[in-house]
């Protein structure tokens, strides 16, 4: 019984949190994807730019903060700086929008147009980015870094395994429930949400029953800046700020959008963490795991890893392919709002 | 092939871009960004067949090129016996089992007629096909990465000269292409946007890994060269008699014969290394000569009209019988070869392999600007938004620096924001590269230099 318990308890440190965690950062990621794709209508490359951008002014305020000693306590500075950041992230959408994006909606371009459109975003703020803060690492979380420690779960269960519980990673999922169950509280009980999704099922119809478009737009940058600051920020806590690890994470991010059925919110959402967590545990090696539940002589003696994780990014690309071939729709069909 | 005014004013251009660096910063720096130039105007080209004649969008530049590298890798190194003698006989036996195994599963995928049958006895057989391979697999390239891990710890490659690889490149990429296609190509522009971008992001990743096969991070250095090489050509008789007789008229000057053969020394050296990167240049821009010959001959052909037809308007192209799926797959596996071709110069030119080099800002995003700035559907376009955007990303460096140091000139020299700024130059091209992207699709959104609309 006990080593089930440590098995699972394995499980949970090496797998499931991480999983959640990085999970929970996907699924913002893909949500702010989702919502530019099923209102706006194009694929937007440069949302992996906005959230390293959203990242990069919280940063600059946590310092501020700190030079000026107000803190949070144990909580990291940086979430009083974050309402400063997803401002700025705001601000740049819809300057984005005003100043490029528009001009090609009004046009009705192809959406292929508007994706390369987005990609010359991309470069604007990423040389943005580095120009302000270079392209090292920046560590920027402080308060206090454990919630539980692994020793001290040892001690308090007696348990041969440790159970660490960073709180970054609790905050991450904490604000991730929040943010998700606003944003769909949003569509589907408001009237602008409602109006929105209208909008994106049926732009003619929406205009014709009097839906402002122009309001829908910029409701939308709202959302977008929102999630994707929110997002870039919990992934620089969990890990380290770095500007070009954004670029990467659009990639998995585009995966989960379009795995969850590219344009249904709720698909998102499950896409971020189906990707998370194929990720996390076909790269896992699950040794220390069947040594627990396995009797002695049957012990693996491999380190039972069904891939290596230098291929941990191929993983996503993987099984998008392989939903694009079986279900191209996406799990939950996406398209509407 | 005639050229138009604009052409004629596009071509004049770049000559005289690469005229002018030459005086400015030296003939080598010139050559040096020619070459990039030309590798650069042929990628464009291979993006621009698919892109601009038939609308098949191609993320996966950065995969093909990296499919080239490692042809001239394969093609170029010396074997590793010793891996062979240890290895060679597991990769063997895997690679047998593994066409054992596609055989199985596509009988079970014809034979068996019930749907959920079918699906579950082909992942059981895949799933411990797939277990049995690993097995042999492993224990073969475990051996073979043991095999001298410093200098070797792969299997080498075929010792022929490297110019071959050119149009193996040309193969491995198009054959890699090929199944990208078969799998990706029904799907709307944008998503086969995502998944190409995706896909040669695992072909990169599967060579940075696959220590057996390409030696991954630890990187192929020292590639054979098609040219001479400088120590070679310092000793050699008819080139130092060759550049006696070019500065015969600067050396006549000197009497002192001490003096005179000092400089004579570091004229050799120099033109040594200069003469190295002309045969590069001229072996380059043949490659891209052929390549443009053959793109416009396409393009103009019959089956060029067709591939219009079929970019402009699918469905009527469909119903005028042409077979859609087969040509958009035709013409994806044409255009990666041809970034497969420019994939191998490009480790070529280098003399080394480095898997983690390639990064899709680099490698896909900026070619992508360069069929898009200098026009798609055109081929001398495509060369000329390859050269431009090089050139602009070679040399925005030193005119930031300049420019940077000319606005805070009234600031103090250890000014911090002058210094931050100073620090930050090499960012100011993906600044400049935005920019240029954003424009052009804004106010000449089919190129600097727009396909010809040909009514015939």
């Amino acid at each position: 019984m006990i080593d089930f318990i440590n098995a699972i308890v394995v499980l949970l440190n090496f797998v499931i949190i991480p999983g959640l965690t990085y999970g929970s950062q996907l699924a913002l990621g893909a949500l702010g994807v989702t919502f530019v794709y099923a209102i706006l209508r194009f694929a937007n490359f440069a949302h992996g730019e906005l959230m390293s951008f959203g990242a990069m002014i919280t940063i600059l305020f946590t310092w501020f903060f700190q030079s000026q000693n107000i803190g949070l306590g144990i909580l990291p500075t940086a979430l009083l700086a974050l309402p400063f950041g997803i401002l700025a992230t705001i601000v740049l959408g819809l300057l984005s929008d005003k100043f490029v994006f528009k001009y090609y909606r009004t046009q009705k371009s192809v959406p292929v147009v508007l994706a390369m459109v987005s990609i010359g975003v991309m470069f604007v703020v990423n040389a943005i980015i580095r120009i302000i803060v270079g392209t090292e690492a920046i560590k920027f979380s402080d308060g206090q870094k454990f919630i539980m420690k692994a020793k001290q779960f040892k001690v308090m269960t007696g348990l041969n395994e440790g159970l660490a519980l960073k709180s970054s990673q609790v905050i991450t999922i904490l604000i991730t429930i929040a943010l998700l169950t606003f944003t769909f509280w949003f569509l589907q009980k408001t009237k602008t949400g409602k109006s929105m999704r209208a909008f994106s099922d049926n732009e003619d119809l929406a205009l014709l029953s009097g839906i402002n478009p122009d309001r829908v737009v910029f409701i939308t940058w709202l959302i977008v800046g929102t999630l994707a600051c929110v997002a870039g920020t919990l992934y620089g806590l969990d890990k380290s700020y770095k500007p070009i690890i954004y670029l990467n994470l659009v990639l998995p991010i585009f995966a989960s959008a379009i795995v969850g059925g590219i344009g249904s919110p709720f698909g998102a959402v499950v896409g971020g963490y189906v990707i998370a967590f194929s990720e996390i545990m076909v790269t896992y090696a699950y040794k220390k795991f069947f040594k627990y539940l396995l009797p002695e002589n049957l012990e693996p003696s491999s380190l039972v890893q069904l891939l290596s994780t230098d291929y941990k990014f191929a993983v996503s690309f993987t099984i998008l392919v392989i939903v694009l071939l079986i279900r191209p729709s996406g799990i939950f069909r996406g398209k509407v709002l | 092939m005639r050229f138009d005014k604009y052409e004629w004013i596009a071509i004049s251009i770049m000559v005289f871009l690469f005229i002018l660096v030459g005086f400015i910063q030296g003939w080598s720096v010139s050559l040096v960004i020619l070459n990039m130039c030309i590798i650069s105007a042929i990628m464009t080209m291979g993006v621009n067949i698919s892109w601009g004649y038939a609308g098949v969008i191609n993320f996966g530049v950065m995969g093909f090129l990296a499919m080239g590298g490692l042809a001239a890798v394969l093609v170029s190194y010396p074997p590793v016996k010793e891996a062979w003698h240890v290895g060679g006989s597991g990769l063997g036996i895997s690679f047998v089992l593994l066409i054992a195994l596609v055989t199985a599963v596509y009988f079970i995928t014809k034979l068996i007629e019930k749907k959920s049958h079918k699906y579950w006895l082909n992942g059981s057989v895949i799933f411990f096909g797939l277990i049995i391979i690993r097995y042999f697999f492993l224990n073969a390239t475990d051996r073979i990465e043991e095999v001298d891990p410093a200098l070797a710890g792969f299997l080498g490659g075929a010792n022929l000269p490297i110019i071959f690889s050119w149009v193996v490149g040309g193969f491995f990429a198009g054959g890699v292409a090929f199944v990208i296609g078969k799998v990706a190509l029904g799907l709307r522009s944008d998503y086969l946007a995502i998944v190409t971008l995706g896909i040669s992001e695992i072909v990169v990743s599967v060579l940075k890994h696959e220590e057996w096969l390409s030696r991954g991070v630890k990187n192929v250095i020292g590639l054979k060269r098609p040219v001479p090489y400088e120590i070679n050509l310092q000793v050699s008789d008819w080139f130092i008699t060759m550049v006696t007789w070019f500065n015969s008229s600067k050396l006549n000057q000197i009497i002192d014969p001490d003096q005179k053969q000092q400089i004579l020394n570091n004229l050799i050296i120099d033109s040594s290394s200069l003469f190295v990167k002309l045969n590069y240049a001229i072996l380059f821009f043949t490659v891209m000569i052929v390549i443009y010959y053959f793109a416009n001959k396409a393009q103009i052909s019959p089956w060029g009209r067709m591939m219009r037809a079929i970019r402009d308007n699918e469905v009527s192209a469909n119903a005028m019988g042409k077979d859609i799926v087969k040509q958009h797959l035709i013409i994806f596996v044409i255009g990666a070869a041809i970034v497969g071709v420019a994939g191998a110069m490009l480790v070529t030119l280098d003399g080394l392999f480095t898997p983690s080099g390639y990064r899709p800002l680099r490698f896909t995003f900026i070619i992508w600007i360069m069929v898009i700035v200098g026009g798609s559907g055109n081929n001398l376009g495509a060369i000329f938004g390859g050269f431009v955007i090089w050139f602009s990303w070679i040399e925005v460096a030193p005119i930031t620096t300049f420019l940077i140091n000319l606005f805070t000139s009234g600031l103090d020299s250890q000014n911090a924001i002058r210094l931050h700024l100073l620090d930050s130059v090499p960012y100011f091209r993906y600044l400049l590269m935005g920019m240029v992207l954003l424009l052009i699709l804004r106010y000449r959104p089919k190129g600097i230099i727009p396909e010809k609309i040909r009514h015939s």
